[in-house]
């Protein structure tokens, strides 16, 4: 089981700790750390994780672009741009214990989930892609994934390389349709274009019509996945979407459009001329459509 | 004016409810871990249960823009099945610490039996390791003395009672918890504790200080809008603004937060993290939906026929 990537992400968490970390919270922190990695007493793990807020607060890190960058040199996909320092200690003493503990990491994580509360859940589905990977962790982060919490659905889905590495096809399919259910977005999800297929084409294509039958808006982002599996009644959805009253989901329609190699799209396209301007010429992006989401 | 529910079973409550709460002006709640209408066999189901009201529970009235804290414990009731008992008190600190957690309850007296006396002291040292408040379940039969043990026992283990508020108080039981230091709290719950008009009697009588009301509401017949509904009657008989929000609102801050857990600022400044995971501020429901407040009228209405 390779644990490098854990040892080498709490070196590197060492250093963005150390610049935030008061003397007494560094003390707090590594003499905790010595509790539960040499005594390796599991109590202790459960009181440090908890008493991580308490000690250390919970702002946001705001870490710098050079900080992001070291993240992602040193694991690829690996984005904490949103993380708080709460989360980033937990994940912290987690890759220690990764570092460490080798095989039996798996059942502790499992163990922690199940007593964990929310901001805990974000902290140990957070550091996924950092952890060794095995079969029991994929198990848990297949648990985490049916939450009802859409922080905790995100803390898997978003800014993480580990879905699209690691997720059968069905689950893949099944963790986009259900960003959409519960009001969550696809534009932070890592390999979203990567990985799109036919059968999600399918899927999402069912779920717009469910969602026009029922009178209620269709997400633009939604055609993202449709446009290079469209079949030809799924360019007539795209058709569809792109004659909409919202600016964005014509956007997204169009785009999609854009992006279809059925030959039926392409007159589509044509018949919209300034909005295939704006597409061809960079102007309109999905970049765009995640930006008016995001209002 | 603001108003907090210092026991609520939101567990067993409808979103209906939450809106309601909402409406009156309740900005958050307190959930103290109780039974559930029916005797748990396994520490599993107990570990469950904990897990739902520090998680779910919590994220499901911040939907509402009601703030949830809860407190752990093991119930009298339970405290009598020993092999569960011990078990439960085994997993206990591992939930004591969560986020949210204001306090160790609701603990106490049921029938007033040896098992319930070994864990009711048990979990009084765990608060004290933990420097916990505790919230305490004076027993619905031979209320008046068991409340009486309750201090006594708290005493004997060398508790503060600015640290404990004494739950489901009446006429008979108050006098000596307040005279005694205890915060003394009053459930507002239909024919089996108090109504909120004898409640009002009793706030004219004893005045604000320590005392706060709290609705209890749960599975059986009960109002989710008791202190809303008791501050308003309170106001109409004259009681002087000051005292309301102080039984209402301020007391149960000022008791609960003594566990670190629980600010004003939650929900009057909440921090960034929170805004983006758990709690959605008092304004709109996830989906696009109108604002809650406008529409929280009655729902449960055969006459309001659309359904979207």
């Amino acid at each position: 089981m390779n644990t490098t990537v854990a040892a080498n992400a709490a070196a590197l968490i060492e250093t963005w700790l150390a610049t935030r970390l008061t003397h007494e919270q560094q003390q707090w922190l590594d003499s905790q750390l010595i509790k539960v990695l040499v005594a390796n007493s599991d109590r202790d793990l459960h009181i440090t994780l908890g008493m991580i807020p308490r000690k250390l607060g919970r702002d946001d890190l705001h870490l710098n672009a050079d900080a992001l960058a070291a993240a992602n040199d040193l694991r690829s996909g690996w984005d904490p741009s949103n993380w708080s320092v709460d989360c980033l200690a937990r994940v912290y003493v987690l890759c220690k214990l990764a570092a460490q503990a080798d095989s039996g990491f798996s059942d502790t994580l499992t163990d922690l989930c199940r007593n964990a509360d929310l901001a805990e859940l974000l902290a140990l589905y957070n550091g996924a892609c950092l952890y060794p990977q095995s079969d029991a962790l994929d198990r848990q982060i297949g648990e985490g994934l049916r939450t009802n919490m859409r922080a905790v659905f995100e803390s898997i889905a978003h800014n993480s390389p580990y879905p699209a590495e690691q997720f059968d096809q069905n689950r893949w399919n099944h963790m986009v349709l259900k960003a959409l259910f519960i009001d969550s977005t696809l534009f932070p999800i890592q390999g979203l274009d990567k990985r799109a297929n036919a059968e999600l084409a399918i899927i999402l294509c069912d779920y717009a019509h469910e969602r026009w039958a029922a009178n209620r808006p269709v997400t633009p982002e939604l055609w993202r996945c449709v446009g290079p599996f469209a079949t030809d009644t799924m360019v007539a959805d795209l058709h569809r979407a792109s004659q909409s009253e919202n600016q964005t989901e014509r956007v997204g329609a169009m785009l999609a459009l854009s992006n279809c190699p059925n030959p039926e799209a392409a007159p589509i396209v044509d018949g919209l001329p300034a909005l295939r301007d704006d597409i061809s010429s960079g102007k309109l992006s999905w970049d765009w459509v995640s930006a008016q989401l995001k209002q | 004016m603001m108003f907090i529910d210092p026991h609520a079973h939101m567990i067993s409550r409808t979103t209906d409810d939450y809106e309601a709460m909402a409406a009156a002006g309740v900005v958050a709640v307190i959930e103290p871990a109780f039974w559930v209408g029916q005797p748990r066999t396994h520490v599993g189901t107990y570990i469950d249960y904990l897990s739902a009201i520090i998680g779910f529970e919590r994220f499901r009235s911040g939907q509402f823009g009601i703030r949830h804290y809860c407190t752990v414990g093991l119930n009298s009731k339970e405290a009598n099945n020993e092999e569960l008992a011990e078990a439960v008190m085994e997993i206990l600190p591992r939930f004591a610490l969560k986020e949210g957690v204001v306090a160790i309850g609701e603990i106490g007296y049921d029938e007033q039996t040896e098992l319930e006396d070994r864990y009711f002291r048990a979990q009084l040292e765990l608060a004290k390791e933990l420097e916990l408040p505790v919230m305490i379940h004076t027993p619905h039969r031979d209320k008046k003395r068991g409340t009486t043990r309750s201090m006594d026992v708290c005493e004997e283990h060398g508790m503060d009672p600015s640290m404990i508020v004494v739950d489901h108080n009446n006429e008979e039981t108050v006098r000596e918890v307040v005279d005694r230091g205890y915060w003394a709290a009053f459930s507002i719950y239909p024919s089996t504790k108090m109504g909120n008009a004898r409640m009002v009697d009793i706030l004219e009588q004893y005045g604000a200080d320590r005392i706060m009301v709290d609705s209890a509401c749960d599975w059986g017949i009960s109002e989710p809008l008791g202190v809303a509904k008791t501050a308003k009657l309170a106001l109409e008989r004259g009681i002087p603004e000051d005292n309301v929000r102080k039984v209402c609102y301020e007391n149960a801050l000022a008791a609960y937060g003594q566990s670190g857990q629980m600010h004003e600022d939650d929900w009057l400044n909440p921090a960034p993290i929170d805004q983006r995971t758990v709690y959605e501020g008092n304004s709109i429901l996830r989906g696009g939906r109108e604002p809650l407040v406008q529409e929280a009228s009655v729902k449960r209405n055969a006459d309001d026929l659309i359904i979207e």
